[in-house]
């Protein structure tokens, strides 16, 4: 049996020792009429071998496509020696760092992280990551809220941010009458039309940079508006973006206040969508709001450094109903990769990145639009999406380029009913010449074809 | 010594040669950045050394026993690992379409229909990203289904004391107040004051059963009608599912809803602290509210739900449906089970934990209810110790680092005073149980020979028993150049 050491020996002799007269008798203080039969709907066990063919074979069948998907996850470049030291088994199968004398390992990993993040966004202090950019953003706002002296109960919720991230924060917030207010976008530039907001109370506004559309926020602006109305601004980026662009801490007059996003860029494979992690930084002051670990240094009885899980007096293994939030882990070992990730890259090869995907997706959209059908839909300057409009249905378009091998970007209309014809794509630096000039080859294939000899054949399916 | 301590201004591992092209852009000035950010320049192999010497300061599965109460630190078998990260299950975009991953996706549905059969509920999604992460759903739905009923008077969630951390936190975020109830002298729920608790401000129950305190909720068929006659709803915690995996089921005692820890039961890594998996279960009344996406079958094609398939849904959980590796990992795991694997799973972790009990009482060890039967866990109290020898739980559990064991869970339930709650797995033998014990009598012995020691310890460790005051009093949480 897998994974279960006891040879028949072992069972006898332990079962003597317990007093009792077999593997059943251990479960005499349950209810008979309570247990269950055999699991019929549990598939027969498989050995290592059959498993490991069974899916390989799904894997194979899944493939690869030539990705042009960004839409809040980011194919990157990820140097072999991270996941070759995140998966020894003394990371992967450690518990969390309670004992903190033997988890030094992880502690000590931890506080790199929350200086390199810290210092990335330009704020105070970080916390040991949170489950997803999505769910970090609810808990910014719950943090905001419990920070913000006016006691409002609203936050002003951008629709540039993007949608899952706000479908996830009305999901968390909404049992604790927390109102999320939408702010417009202006359509001529796809970034947060201030003039559109009416002056209500608000604990704080939210800021994404950039922006769902890859669009590139005034966030001076923005941030500087929020303060003089009494708000927090409560930044989400894109952390690898930070390598280039301005850090939250240094926006406007006072820099935001709290900082959220997802890790996922910085070391963290795809994966169909997780695990990625969560994370925030704040401002000194805000540091007792905070939800999630956090590690601090200190001293051991002989006066050497060490690290070790602090101010928990705020979670909720001790302050139980009181506590900031109800989190209990972190996303530990993703953390761990994006550590490895930034020391491997440092300053330059994260800034590196950041520049080639900038400049790929530049390189796309230009290629794109000399297409006759294709048109670029926002003015003003991005990071490394931008949004297209084609004029062939887009769902067509991207059937018949997935028969292709190219996923070619995010339809928009399911969340933006008036970009019904538009296309958020993406190219970062994982992208070669070729691959762009491939996506417009067949774009303008299908997109001819469409418009070409006869409208009523539908655009190539095979691949 | 630091990783930025290494940094030699102009080294580097990693970075791109940009063409010129690349390297030209015509960004807004006001909105770069000046500063580089404080990252580490350094060489791969100074970075590979320094973080291979990193994890080795670490205790882990791989290299210690862990008998930690509640947490179930069982073997995390290396082919789970190997299989979900195959390079085309990492490469995969999450918004890529359903007909691109259906090798993928037949995964997912597969795990989700065995949750389904092991848990006895009507439905699973297995959209929450941890523990609590499922509980915060699992209220969430609770709460859906009194407000869609108009029944919005129900404000209160009823919590044992012996519960998890979690559990009135999960309430407090679902905007619900706790009540507290007591334990009985047998480790059971007080079934008078459950009584004198519910009306119709009772929203619900959460129950950990065995509970925290290592004994079945015998009663558990009274309690579940107690709350049920209320109008409140059942919600059971799954932290300790391993215990009755295969043997009895949540949905059969009669819970509305459930959540699982997959890092537990099924074995995927602890990473350190996460990632985890919360999936939840339900009973048919809650399957409207259940979190998206999950997975769906039509016809042998698999996708996923979305808000247009449930339009009840409490929402989203996570920007992309969950932690997708974690599941792959419990996918893999559970088929290389099969039901009859499960079903030993509790089995042997109960057999182990009964035989620790047996011996550490044989050793001179307090149980805290030695007349009741172990689940998979049991719970030393160190009481006596601390009231002769000054020696505490958490001195006890220190010193037991010094032997290459991993300390139990210390302080909790909190009921019990200088408690040690001990979990050994099924996947542990005979043969570490016994060194346990072994060192379990040792530092008994040490305590009560050389107090002052035991107090001191660890002592072999990377780092002396350190400053906690200090670290939350001085607060230093990054490190500053210079």
């Amino acid at each position: 049996m897998p994974f279960i050491p006891h040879t028949e020996a072992d069972v006898v002799a332990m079962l003597e020792r317990v007093g009792a007269s077999s593997l059943d008798a251990l479960f005499d203080e349950i209810p008979a009429e309570l247990a269950c039969g055999d699991l019929a709907g549990v598939p027969q066990a498989l050995s290592e071998m059959a498993v490991t063919r069974l899916m390989q074979g799904r894997a194979a069948r899944d493939g690869f496509y030539s990705s042009f998907l960004g839409a809040g996850a980011y194919e990157h470049h990820i140097p072999a020696a991270v996941w070759q030291i995140v998966t020894r088994g003394e990371f992967y199968s450690a518990y969390t760092p309670y004992q903190a004398e033997a988890s030094q390992g992880t502690l000590q990993l931890l506080y790199e992280y929350q200086t390199m993040m810290a210092s990335l966004t330009g704020l105070d202090v970080s916390n040991a990551s949170l489950y997803d950019g999505a769910s970090a953003l609810a808990e910014a706002v719950l943090m905001a809220v419990r920070a913000n002296k006016s006691g409002s109960r609203r936050v002003l919720m951008p629709a540039t941010v993007h949608p899952r991230y706000r479908a996830v924060v009305e999901a968390t917030v909404k049992n604790q009458g927390i109102e999320l207010l939408a702010v417009p976008y202006d359509p001529a530039t796809g970034v947060t039309d201030l003039a559109a907001l009416e002056s209500l109370g608000a604990a704080a506004l939210v800021i994404p940079q950039p922006n769902f559309f890859g669009a590139l926020e005034p966030v001076d602006t923005l941030c500087d508006w929020a303060h003089a109305r009494g708000m927090l601004a409560i930044a989400v980026v894109n952390p690898l973006s930070l390598a280039l662009l301005k850090p939250p801490g240094l926006w406007g007059a006072k820099g935001c206040d709290v900082c959220v996003g997802d890790g996922q860029p910085l070391g963290v494979p795809l994966s169909s969508g997780g695990p990625y992690f969560g994370f925030m930084t704040a401002r000194q002051a805000l540091v007792r709001q905070m939800p999630g670990r956090i590690v601090g240094a200190t001293v051991d009885l002989d006066g050497r450094p060490g690290y070790t899980l602090t101010l928990q007096a705020r979670e909720q293994h001790i302050r139980r109903s009181k506590a900031t939030s109800n989190i209990c882990t972190n996303q530990g070992l993703l953390v761990t990769a994006a550590t490895i990730h930034m020391a491997l890259l440092g300053p330059e090869g994260l800034k590196n990145v950041a520049l080639a995907s900038h400049a790929n997706t530049r390189s796309l959209l230009d290629k794109l639009v000399s297409l006759p059908g294709v048109l670029r839909v926002f003015t003003g300057p991005f990071f490394h999406e931008a949004v297209i409009r084609v004029l062939t249905p887009v769902a067509e378009v991207l059937r018949a380029l997935r028969a292709q091998g190219i996923l070619g970007g995010y339809a928009l209309g399911g969340d933006y009913p008036e970009l019904a014809d538009c296309i958020l794509v993406c190219a970062t630096e994982t992208k070669i010449e070729d691959d762009l000039d491939s996506y417009r080859q067949q774009l303008e294939r299908i997109l001819s074809r469409r418009h070409g000899r006869d409208p009523s054949v539908p655009p190539c399916s095979y691949k | 010594m630091l990783i930025f301590e290494h940094t030699q201004p102009g080294r580097r591992a990693h970075s791109l040669a940009l063409s010129d092209a690349q390297e030209a852009h015509d960004l807004p000035a006001e909105l770069l950045r000046q500063q580089p950010p404080l990252l580490p320049q350094a060489s791969e192999l100074d970075v590979v050394r320094h973080y291979t010497r990193l994890s080795q300061k670490n205790f882990s599965i791989d290299t210690q026993f862990y008998p930690l109460g509640s947490c179930t630190m069982k073997y995390n078998p290396r082919v789970c690992n190997t299989l979900a990260m195959l390079p085309q299950l990492l490469a995969r975009h999450p918004l890529a379409d359903a007909d691109t991953g259906q090798g993928f996706l037949v995964c997912l549905y597969e795990l989700q229909e065995m949750l389904k059969e092991i848990t006895g509920m009507a439905a699973v999604s297995m959209a929450p990203m941890a523990g609590a992460h499922g509980e915060f759903a699992g209220v969430a739905m609770i709460r859906a289904y009194h407000d869609a009923r108009g029944d919005s008077a129900r404000r209160e969630i009823i919590v044992p004391d012996a519960a998890h951390g979690t559990n009135p936190a999960t309430a407090s975020m679902c905007g619900y107040t706790v009540r507290e109830i007591p334990t009985d002298r047998q480790g059971n729920v007080d079934l008078d004051a459950l009584k004198a608790s519910v009306g119709p401000h009772t929203a619900g129950l959460m129950l950990t059963n065995p509970s925290t305190l290592g004994v079945f909720e015998k009663s558990i068929v009274a309690i579940q009608n107690i709350v049920h006659e209320a109008g409140g709803l059942s919600y059971y915690d799954g932290a300790n599912l391993n215990a009755i995996l295969g043997r009895v089921r949540p949905g059969d005692m009669g819970f509305d809803v459930i959540h699982m820890n997959l890092h537990k039961t099924f074995s995927t890594p602890h990473g350190g602290g996460g990632p985890g998996a919360g999936p939840v279960g339900v009973s048919e009344r809650l399957r409207p509210f259940l979190p998206i996406p999950y997975v769906l079958e039509d016809l042998g094609a698999y996708r996923w739900a979305e808000e247009g398939d449930c339009p009840r849904s409490i929402g989203r959980m996570s920007a992309f449906g969950g932690n997708m590796g974690v599941l792959l990992r419990a996918w893999v795991y559970a088929r290389m089970l099969g039901g009859r694997g499960m079903r030993r799973v509790a089995e042997f972790a109960t057999l182990n934990a009964n035989y620790l009990a047996a011996e550490l009482k044989r050793s001179g060890f307090d149980l805290a209810y030695p007349e009741r039967r172990a689940s998979h866990e049991f719970i030393v109290t160190l009481k006596k110790l601390k009231d002769t020898t000054g020696v505490s739980a958490m001195d006890f559990a220190k010193r037991l680092l010094d032997y290459g064991f991993h300390a139990p869970t210390t302080y909790f339930p909190m009921l019990v005073p200088e408690c040690l709650l001990i979990e050994p797995s099924e996947t542990e033998s005979r043969e570490t149980l016994d060194a346990f014990v072994a060192a379990m009598v040792k530092v008994l012995e040490e305590a009560r020979m050389q107090p002052e020691m035991v107090k001191g310890a660890p002592h072999t460790l990377p780092v002396r028993r350190l400053d906690d005051v200090r670290a939350a009093r001085e607060l230093d949480l990054t490190w500053k150049l210079g």
